[in-house]
């Protein structure tokens, strides 16, 4: 699967288009963690935490998007965005959403 | 009394560990800048980017960061609020986070010859409407990272 924030495939043929997918996620650390973090933000600096916390958020929500384009039996999604909302304090949505093509290389 | 000197040691101490961290990470950041400084990225113009050369591979790449301020920013930074204008210790954090995000993900991509379009995209992790929340920052960036075929 190739995924881009462009809307092409440098080197290769749109062939079709198999339509919008997406993928979203909520997830929040646990209760020790966001004690943690609100001790480190006495102090300041980085909340590694919650940096994880947005890397899996965000995996995931790739990982969905691209479950959904497999179904449609596309093999690349062009055109990928993020949007994010905040839904209680210490958990974030992350939202992927992108076109689901399928490519092929030009002949020649 | 007691209360009022707690609260001093308290924002002499956060002032402390806050400025060092900070200061340090900007070093940081700043080295690590001039290091890939020859690696171009693209945000302006780069939708429908397109080359000659022959491509080997195509990914997406991430970047992320949560960035906290400390107690000594978030008591300036309050009554900075009451009089408005600049606040200048949101503004540094801001600035770190961007950056610090953007270096993570042309870090993830150095094999990759060319970013293209890249997007940065900013969450909520704490609530706006509880002043008693934490005010942090946190940032994804996200592009396209490009790697051509060697020429023979």
């Amino acid at each position: 699967m190739i995924i881009t924030t462009i809307e092409t495939i440098p080197g290769m043929k749109i062939k079709a288009h198999c339509g919008l997918v997406s993928g979203s996620t909520v997830r929040a650390k646990n209760a020790i963690k966001d004690i943690g973090a609100g001790l480190k933000n006495m102090v300041g600096g980085e909340l590694k935490s919650y940096t994880e916390l947005l890397t899996e958020a965000r995996e995931e929500a790739v990982s969905r998007m691209v479950a959904q384009a497999k179904k449609l039996k596309a093999n690349a999604i062009v055109n990928v965005r993020f949007a994010t909302s905040s839904v209680t304090v210490g958990a974030a949505e992350v939202y992927a959403y992108g076109t689901a093509v399928e490519v092929v290389k030009p002949e020649g | 009394m007691l209360d009022l000197i707690i609260l001093i040691l308290l924002l002499l101490l956060t002032y402390g560990t806050g400025s060092y961290l900070e200061k340090r990470h900007f070093k940081n950041i700043q080295q690590r800048e001039i290091a890939l400084i020859r690696k171009p990225i693209i945000s302006f113009g780069a939708k429908k980017w397109t080359t000659n050369k022959k491509i080997k591979k195509i990914e997406l790449v991430a970047g992320e960061v949560v960035i906290s301020g400390d107690y000594f920013k978030n008591f300036v930074a309050s009554l900075k609020n009451f009089f408005g204008g600049r606040l200048t210790p949101f503004e540094s954090i801001m600035d770190r986070a961007r950056r610090e995000a953007i270096l993570r993900m042309r870090e993830k991509a150095k094999y990759a010859n060319i970013i293209v379009n890249v997007r940065i995209e900013s969450v909520m992790l704490s609530d706006l409407y509880n002043p008693q929340s934490i005010p942090q920052c946190a940032i994804i960036a996200y592009g396209t990272a490009i790697t051509y075929e060697k020429e023979q």
